[in-house]
């Protein structure tokens, strides 16, 4: 998924071997190493010893469950990056659902219904991305603003009703399987499609390198011709129409439109995304630890409820995950930095180069 | 005063200090005595940040000895350095912002009445001796928040002073300072020095080591060259020791063939910032923007490039129109803006050389808007051979460069764009001697290649040395024009304090 991984063997090749090692020695302790590992370590101890969780159908749910997860992850690495955050992802889940419950008791075809609730996702997260680049406040306040506002709008068109006369065929076809293959559902499929094509965009184009700059330091950026408040904005906009088509998603897959539905997902969301080593203060990440975050929390919830673990108690497990996620990194440079001999002399380096350099 | 009678206050004998296979130091000697300014110069690279933090206490030395007062003392940390009596004062002081003068000044000390409370009324008058002692007119109770740097470093002496401090090391304190205000910091140092205090002052303008200095020690690759006192030597024979060779011209600049006018901009206004600024330049000519600093002259250079709004007036390149506030379009215009801020402004830091040296040119190191890795490490590789770039790996953070190979960096990111304007904003500020004269190199080897250059200094002597025509901007207008041949520093310095507005324009 990440460009650098095939690129390396090319590299490999080049004459100048030294920085090949050095580049495979950075892939290996970058940050979305542990994640991945632990996610291998997962997904085998689950395997092994949890009854039931190598089924299709098992799979097949699992899969379901972290479908509208991953879709929302992908725009939030990207905004996190940039040293932001969106907090109204679910909230806008939720009125999107609302709204294509709306639509559809008023009789609107539901092929025109979800082009309609695209554009309104796309409004949301506009609004968002207006209040932060043009009004400049920070996107922490203005998405948890939002988050109470578009739940609320959410609220005002549904009530506490339910809309659950969907079409059978639509209701089905959401959690059809991709093939015919049992444990493949086609969402999956289009989210591994989703991943690679937002990899790209981050990892390979001159767009993903301006979002680290951005994260790094948004002045040099700006100084460097970027345009960093249409790049926000643009950000914002592409969340809210990722988490509306995840609202759609979510509303065909259980075949209901509730106001209170996937309440607090976007802490599960953005669990995911600093489980998968993005940095809460922006310019490190990738998509494929992101994912790869993704299916290690849906994987330990998956296995912990087949051993029939309470709510309660997942509900804790998440948070306690997500604060490893947090501190690990620390004391992972905390570790390497009291492995070295001494400070790397910043203002002083070697005067020839050829001698080598500190660590 | 006899050394042989009294030992001196701070002495480094013999010391030694590795990082990695990088020998820092190696076996540098270095006497401090009372009542002397000294001075430290040596090229970036040359070991005068590792002395200082030895002298500071943050690095241990490998071997050799620190003698306090005679007695060899080991500085464990910061806090050991500073009961020894040393404080050092940094180029750019940080102060907490919103304390007030005096409680940044007896932070983490405050005096304490006898209810155990803090005692306002005395750090407030303590400041106010302390201030009184140095000459300085400064209100102890306002918040340290929009003192100048000048300011900021004067409240660090002060509180230096109130500690006792015998031993004072300025690392390029002037560095970020304008004439005036470096006036007013010698005038400070000369009084301490008179009450018998040690100085050590780092800089690289030789000017002020030679007004200022009563010994100057050369320092090169880490090692003692010279320690003579400032009468017996001469600029030449320090630029030739510290570099270890003949540097033949501080400012080259070549007379080159003047073309077309490149840029224009007419009537440029930011409410508050500058006003009514125009000004023309000419393909193969260098136009230097003098002035003190706030004058407005980076705010201009900003302004033109588009990362900062303007109310009025226009910009052209060429004759054709730029649109404000878009850097991008100034790019793709021509432009090219060297900051002021090497490491807010023109890097990220955290990024790797390669990425920094080839962040203005993505799309053209792309195919179907797939950046090619290949491509970009080769072009970044070539721009670092062009500019004798001193690196480890090419893919290192640009951090651990050095301040001349990281300005070298900058450069490289723009010019590799091809501009035919060219901004370079204080492009020498806090390098050494020998990157500087391959700046100025460079700089007039590319206006001889027909590239327009505007050029925003604050030392005088490359202003002079540099430029066919210096605007002298003063409180954000362009109060005069001085050709090359007219220009002195009198006739800039004028201008620029506007004493005789215009009076120095022919």
């Amino acid at each position: 998924m990440a460009p650098e991984r095939t690129a390396a063997p090319a590299r490999a090749a080049a004459p100048d071997t030294r920085t090949a090692g050095s580049r495979a020695r950075a892939l290996l302790s970058a940050r979305e190493a542990p994640v991945v590992g632990a996610l291998v370590v997962a997904l085998l101890g689950a395997g092994l010893f949890v009854d039931m969780f190598a089924t299709g159908r098992n799979i097949d749910f699992l899969v379901l469950s972290i479908a509208a997860i991953a879709l929302m992850a992908l725009p939030m690495t990207l905004i996190v990056i940039t040293g932001e955050i969106d907090l109204s992802v679910a909230s806008t889940l939720a009125l999107t659902s609302a709204t294509l419950g709306v639509l559809w008791e008023a009789g609107i075809p539901i092929e025109t219904a979800l082009w309609i609730c695209l554009a309104v996702g796309a409004a949301l997260g506009a609004l968002n991305g207006f209040l932060v680049t043009v009004c400049g406040l920070p996107s922490l306040a203005v998405t948890i603003g939002t988050m109470a506002l578009y739940r609320g709008l959410a609220y005002v068109l549904l009530g506490d009703r339910a809309v659950a006369s969907y079409p059978r065929d639509w209701v089905g076809g959401a959690r059809a399987p991709f093939l015919g293959i049992e444990g493949l559902p086609w969402i999956a499929v289009a989210v591994l499609v989703l991943a690679a094509a937002f990899a790209v965009l981050l990892h390979a184009t001159g767009v993903g390198r301006s979002l680290f700059d951005i994260g790094n330091n948004d002045e040099a950026a700006r100084f460097s011709g970027v345009p960093v408040a249409w790049t926000r904005f643009w950000l914002f906009t592409l969340s809210g129409v990722v988490a509306s088509g995840a609202g759609i998603f979510w509303t065909l897959q259980y075949g209901t439109s509730r106001a209170d539905t996937a309440f607090g997902l976007e802490l599960q969301v953005v669990a995911a995304v600093l489980l998968g080593g993005v940095s809460i203060f922006g310019g490190v990440g990738s998509v494929l630890g992101v994912m790869s975050g993704v299916l290690l929390l849906g994987t330990i919830r998956n296995a912990l409820q087949l051993f029939g673990i309470s709510s309660e108690v997942l509900q804790i497990v998440t948070g306690l995950i997500l604060i490893a996620s947090v501190v690990t990194p620390n004391i992972a440079a905390r570790v390497r930095a009291a492995r070295e001999p001494g400070p790397r002399p910043a203002a002083d380096p070697a005067p020839d180069p050829t001698q080598g350099e500190p660590s | 005063m006899d050394p042989t009678e009294v030992p001196p206050p701070l002495a480094l004998v013999d010391v030694t200090k590795s990082f990695g296979s990088v020998r820092a130091l190696r076996g540098l000697s270095l006497e401090l005595r009372p009542g002397e300014i000294h001075a430290l110069v040596g090229e970036n690279g040359a070991g005068k940040s590792t002395l200082v933090k030895t002298i500071a206490g943050v690095h241990r030395p490998d071997s050799g000895q620190l003698l306090v007062d005679g007695v060899p003392t080991a500085f464990g940390a910061p806090a050991d350095a500073q009961r020894a009596g040393v404080a050092v004062i940094h180029q750019e002081p940080t102060l907490f912002p919103d304390l007030s003068v005096a409680e940044n000044i007896f932070v983490g000390r405050q005096p304490l009445t006898r209810l155990r409370t803090i005692d306002r009324k005395r750090m407030r008058s303590d400041t106010g001796e302390a201030f009184a002692r140095l000459g300085v007119d400064m209100d102890p109770d306002r918040p340290a928040r929009g003192l100048s740097i000048a300011d900021q470093q004067l409240v660090e002496i002060a509180k230096a002073l109130t500690r006792r401090a015998r031993v004072l090391v300025m690392d390029e304190p002037t560095a970020a300072l304008s004439g005036v205000e470096a006036e007013r910091l010698f005038t400070v140092a000369r009084t301490l020095r008179d009450s018998g205090a040690a100085l050590l002052f780092i800089s690289h303008r030789f000017d002020e080591v030679f007004a200022l200095c009563d010994r100057i020690t050369v320092v090169r690759d880490g090692a003692f060259v010279s320690c003579d006192p400032t009468p017996d030597l001469d600029v030449d024979t320090v630029v030739r020791r510290m570099v270890g060779r003949d540097v033949t011209s501080l400012y080259p600049k070549e007379d080159a063939e003047r073309g077309d006018t490149v840029l224009e901009v007419d009537g440029l206004t930011r409410r508050g910032v500058f006003a009514d600024v125009s000004f023309r330049v000419r393909a193969g000519e260098i136009v230097a923007l003098a002035g003190l600093v706030g004058a407005g002259r980076s705010e201009v250079v900003r302004a033109v490039f588009g990362v900062d709004r303007y109310d009025a007036g226009a910009v052209r390149v060429h004759g054709t129109p730029l649109p404000a506030g878009r850097p991008r379009a100034a790019m793709a215009a021509g432009m090219a803006l060297v900051p002021e801020d090497r490491r807010q402004q023109g890097l990220v830091m955290e990024s790797s050389i390669e990425r920094n040296a080839t962040a203005t040119r993505r799309r053209p190191l792309s195919r179907f808007g797939l950046l090619r890795p290949r491509a970009e490490r080769d072009s970044a590789r070539e721009w670092g051979e062009r500019l004798e770039l001193r690196y480890g790996r090419i893919d290192d953070p640009v951090s651990t460069l050095s301040g001349g190979n990281q300005q070298k960096v900058v450069l490289a990111k723009w010019l590799s764009t091809e501009p035919r304007v060219l901004f370079v904003d204080e492009p020498t500020r806090g390098i050494d001697v020998g990157t500087k004269a391959e700046v100025h190199r460079l700089l007039s080897t590319l206006a001889g290649r027909g590239l327009a250059i505007v050029m925003v200094s604050s030392e005088l002597p490359e202003v002079l040395g540099m430029a066919d025509r210096v605007l002298v901007m003063h409180e954000g207008r362009i109060t005069a024009e001085i050709d090359r041949a007219d220009a002195d520093e009198e006739s800039v310095m004028y201008a620029a304090t506007g004493q005789r507005p215009n009076g120095a324009a022919r």
